[in-house]
This record gives C-alpha cells, sequence and structure tokens, in this order.
C-alpha cells in the first residue's frame, strides 16, 4: 500500500465538521422558560419583542468590538464613545429637521433619519481611523496599556460631548412614521422595534455573508485565528485592522444612532453604561464570533427584559449571572473563535 | 547556478536574548537545502527571520539581487517566498477550500495546479469543504503544503515537515516534495530526521548555538559517519 493510499484510508475515519448548533436554541429555550412565569400571553410577546428589539441594538454596537477584539487582541475600552459620539452626531443632523421628523410622510422622515445614519456612521469611522492609528497602534500587543489608553480615550470624548453638549439629556423624537405600535391579538408591538429587529438582522445576515462569501471576510476569519500567517501569505493585516476598526466604530455609531431614538434622548454618559453591556455581549458569544455575539445580545436582552418585569430588584444582575452561567458551561464562550 | 538567497552575518535578538549569532547561508537557485542542527541552534529563528516574523538586528538577508531584511513579512512574501511553518498554521475556522482560496494570491487556484496537487494529498479533495481543524495532524500538513505550492514561488522554506506525523504520512510528502524538487524549486527545509534529510537534500547547513557551523553536500555529510556524530551527535547505527 503506498503512502497515499495509507493517508487517505486514516482519513476515511475523520469526523465530519460538526455543525453546534447548540447555543443557537438558548434564546429560544430562554423564552419558552419565562413563558409560564409571566402572567399573559400578550405581554410575553411584548416583552420578548422588546427584548429582540433591545438585542439587535446591542448587536450591532458588539459586532465590530467581537471583531476588533478577536482580529487585533486589542481590549477597546473606548468602544462607548463611539455610541456616544454616533448619537450625537444624529442629534446634530436631525434637530435641524425636526419639522420632516414630525412630518406624517415617510418620506420625509426616511430623509431625514437616513442622512443621519449616514452622518452618523461615516463621522465614527472617520474617529475610528485616527483613534485606531493615534491611540491603539502604539499599544498593540499590550494589553494593560491598551486598558488604560482606551479607558482614558473614553472620558476624554465623554468629557469633550459634556463640553460642547452640556451634562443634559437631549431630546431625539422618533420620526412619526416609527412611533405608535401594531396590534396583533392583545399584544402591543411598537413599530420601531420591529424596525430594530429588522435592521438587526439585515447587519447580521451582511456580515455573515462578508465573512464567509468574500476574500475580505475569510481574510478577517484567517486573521482572527492567526495574524502572522495571514501576514506570511502575502496579506498587509495592518490595512484590514484599520478597515475592521472603523466598520466597528460605524457599527458603534449606527447602533448609538438606534439606541437614542429608542430612549428618545441623547446624553454622554450613554457611551459608558452601554459599554458594560457590550462587553458581557461580547464575552458570552466568544472573542471574534459575529454569531456567538448575535446569540449573546439576544440572551442578554431578553433575559434583562424578563428579569426586569418579573423580579425587578434582580434585573441589574442578570447580565452577569447569565455571564458566568454561559462561561461555566462554556469557558470560552459560546463561540470561540480565537484561543486568546 | 547563482545563489537566490544569500544570509549574510545575520543576528537576531527575540527580546533580551540573543539568539542568531551572524548566520552566514546561501541556498543556490533549483537546488534543496537542508539546515540540520540540534534543538535550539537556531533553525526555526533563522526562517522566521528570512520571512521577516523576527526582525533581523544585524546582517542583510538577499532574495537574489533584492535586500529583503527590512521588508514587512507581506512584502517578503510578495516577493516570492512559500512559508510552510512549524507548527502548520492552518486556518481551523475555515474549510481547506478557503484555506487555499487565501493562499492563492493572484486570484482563481490553477486547476491543472490543484489536480497535482490532490494526486498526492487526496484527502484534501475528499474533505474539500470541511472545517481545517476536524483534519488529522497529516491532513494538515498536506495542506500547509498545498497552501505554499498552489501558486508558482520562487523560494520554499519549509520546518520541520515531518515532525510526528506516521511513517505513512512522511512517505506521501517525501514524495511530494521530491515531485516539486524535480519541477525546478528551491527550498530551505529545516528537518530533524536525518534519513529524510538524506533523501531529499541536495545541500546542507549544519547550526549549533546560533551560527551555521558546516556547509556543504548533503552526500557528503551522510557518507561521513564523524562528521554527523560531531555536528549533530548522530549515530550512524540509530539514524540511517
Amino acid at each position: 500500500m503506498s503512502a497515499q493510499d495509507s493517508a487517505t484510508d486514516a482519513s476515511a475515519a475523520l469526523p465530519k465538521a460538526r455543525r453546534d448548533f447548540l447555543p443557537l436554541l438558548l434564546p429560544v429555550a430562554l423564552g419558552l422558560a419565562a413563558l409560564p412565569f409571566i402572567p399573559s400571553s400578550s405581554t410575553w410577546v411584548t416583552l420578548t419583542i422588546a427584548g429582540l428589539a433591545m438585542g439587535m441594538m446591542i448587536f450591532i454596537m458588539a459586532s465590530g468590538l467581537t471583531l476588533i477584539f478577536g482580529l487585533m487582541d486589542v481590549l477597546n475600552f473606548g468602544h462607548g464613545a463611539f455610541i456616544a459620539i454616533g448619537a450625537y452626531l444624529a442629534t446634530l443632523v436631525l434637530l435641524p429637521l425636526g419639522g420632516w421628523m414630525q412630518a406624517d410622510s415617510i418620506w420625509l422622515n426616511l430623509a431625514a433619519v437616513v442622512p443621519a445614519v449616514i452622518v452618523a456612521m461615516a463621522g465614527t469611522a472617520v474617529l475610528g481611523l485616527a483613534f485606531e492609528r493615534v491611540v491603539i497602534a502604539p499599544v498593540y500587543g499590550q494589553h494593560l496599556k491598551q486598558i488604560l489608553i482606551t479607558m482614558g480615550g473614553m472620558i476624554v470624548a465623554e468629557q469633550i460631548l459634556y463640553a460642547l453638549f452640556g451634562p443634559q439629556q437631549i431630546p431625539l423624537p422618533l420620526p412619526t412614521s416609527l412611533r405608535g405600535s401594531f396590534q396583533i391579538g392583545e399584544a402591543a408591538i411598537e413599530k420601531y422595534r420591529v424596525v430594530c429587529v429588522v435592521a438587526g438582522l439585515v447587519v447580521f445576515l451582511s456580515m455573515l455573508a462578508i465573512l464567509n462569501r468574500t476574500r475580505i471576510g475569510l481574510l478577517i476569519r484567517a486573521g482572527v485565528e492567526n495574524t502572522e500567517m495571514v501576514e506570511a501569505l502575502g496579506y498587509r493585516i495592518t490595512r484590514l485592522f484599520v478597515g475592521v476598526f472603523m466598520a466597528g466604530s460605524a457599527l458603534a455609531g449606527l447602533g448609538g444612532v438606534m439606541w437614542g431614538l429608542y430612549r428618545e434622548q441623547v446624553n454622554a454618559a450613554m457611551g459608558g453604561e452601554l459599554l458594560v453591556l457590550v462587553f458581557i455581549v461580547v464575552i458570552i458569544g466568544g472573542l471574534g464570533s459575529v454569531t456567538g455575539c448575535f446569540i449573546g445580545a439576544l440572551l442578554v436582552a431578553l433575559a434583562t427584559n424578563y428579569a426586569g418585569f418579573l423580579v425587578p430588584k434582580l434585573a441589574l444582575v442578570t447580565d452577569i449571572a447569565l455571564m458566568v452561567a454561559v462561561l461555566l458551561w462554556r469557558p470560552r464562550g459560546l463561540y470561540p473563535v480565537t484561543s486568546r | 547556478m547563482s545563489d537566490l538567497l544569500t544570509l549574510s552575518a545575520v543576528e537576531t535578538h527575540i527580546g533580551r536574548y540573543h539568539i542568531l549569532h551572524g548566520v552566514e547561508l546561501t541556498v543556490p537557485e533549483g537546488r534543496t537545502t537542508m539546515l540540520l542542527g540540534r534543538n535550539g541552534a537556531g533553525k526555526t529563528t533563522t526562517l522566521r527571520t528570512i520571512m521577516g516574523l523576527w526582525r533581523a538586528s544585524a546582517g542583510e538577508i538577499r532574495l537574489g539581487e533584492k535586500r529583503i531584511e527590512a521588508l514587512a513579512t507581506p512584502d517578503i512574501a510578495r516577493a516570492g517566498i512559500g512559508y510552510v511553518p512549524e507548527t502548520m498554521a492552518v486556518f481551523s475556522d475555515l474549510t481547506v477550500r478557503e484555506n487555499l482560496v487565501l493562499a492563492a494570491r493572484e486570484g482563481a487556484m490553477d486547476q491543472a495546479r490543484l489536480d497535482w496537487i490532490f494526486g498526492f494529498f487526496p484527502p484534501l479533495k475528499k474533505f474539500w469543504l470541511s472545517r481545517a481543524g476536524t483534519l488529522s495532524g497529516g491532513q494538515k500538513q498536506m495542506l500547509s503544503f498545498a497552501r505554499a505550492f498552489i501558486e508558482e514561488r520562487k523560494l520554499l522554506l519549509i520546518d520541520e515537515p515531518t515532525k510526528g506525523l506516521a511513517p505513512a504520512i512522511i512517505g506521501a510528502l517525501i514524495d511530494c516534495l521530491k515531485e516539486v524538487k524535480r519541477r525546478g524549486a528551491t527550498i530551505l527545509l529545516v528537518e530533524q530526521n536525518f534519513r529524510v534529510a538524506q533523501e531529499i537534500g541536495d545541500l546542507v547547513g549544519v547550526m549549533d548555538n546560533g551560527r551555521v557551523v558546516h556547509s556543504g553536500a548533503m552526500a557528503e555529510l551522510a557518507a561521513d559517519a564523524m562528521l554527523q556524530h560531531r555536528l549533530l551527535g548522530l549515530s550512524l547505527d540509530t539514524h540511517q
């Protein structure tokens, strides 16, 4: 028997690639587990849709961070700043367009919201580029310095927002066409939450398509695993780093706009407040995994909503308890990509 | 026969450790040069320094006429060097196909070349759409080889390809290397297995303590038991 035959025979025992579907079932299981404790099915539907919408917004904010974490090994505590800056940039565009926002025409509403989203994403992407080149680049591979300098960047950004816009909450009303709710049976489902769910799904599916179907996506996935080998194959990983950092910052900006419209107000501290949730989601999902981040965001948001309704005093610790439970089950998160 | 790769007085520091102490090495075009030596002699560091994965702190590395010691790793790879690291470093989360798509930098993979690779490594065809992380150690090494061979490279750097593999797999790798050699490739190969080195190598450099302490024809070293013993601590009875 030749060496090649032996190699082929040996490979016959190779297990097929195992698809790990278990984490995908967790949000469903969580929803079903909460059902018996909630007095009416309409309340459960409302809470679940609210949880899904919140989860999608957190996913949009966290997805960029998980790629930055996984690909670049950078602990970016400044990510929250991009969330707040995105929300403020959108506010700057939307405030003068208040008339269009309050008009009954969906087209006028869109004519205000779409430029606001574009400005927020483009602005945070450009700021992300500057942040990566000036703040992050000198501290690659030095985690302690990364934590200190990015946290410092976050504080500086927050204080600049305070200085420019003051400490007060700035109202950011929803456009008229996104106000109100759909009635399904006895359940009232807010229109904006449905928009958030759709937007989150679009971002998630787009990211999956890019990561799985394009060369850039392959490079990002390969880079999350082994940056050195990607370079040894002839690809300039630094450019990829910058691109991913800009995209991650733009997604944070988009998440900030969506969150601001959801709460109908923005304030300078919102980034810092959301950052804790975002990090919990990234850790639950597994560093570098977009799918893990998606599942993690849904779990955190659903758990927060159910606990907030059932045991309000426990709502604050729910996310931490969820993270501990997931890490006890899977110490590297639901879908870990990188071994870092 | 011109020298494709030349290392002159190359020094490498890793942190506070001084690993390479003035390496002098030439790799002639179209030949296979073996880099032998005891563990810790500096063989892997030499390959990594050529690839720019460790930066040379002194000395000169030339690929043909072009100095490459100051270039970034991607530029060194694009200058025409293929690298098969000791750890194989396949991308576990990517399929076999996706690993090769990335390795084929210039665009679509050449089907004839792919068929040639499949001829040596049938498991890669069989598990084309399987995640590389599910492959066995030998199959990962086949994939690592295939990544280096999927496009024509001026020079191949291969680090301990047979380490920890079953004899049957080693046989397949040797057959492949012989064919690559026959096609005129230039190879610098680090190998601990003297029998494999003897079978494949045209020339040899022996390293010790961060220096090349012997250079010459592989056949001469293979024929001189005393020299082997002195340079490598080998006993012919056990290693041939």
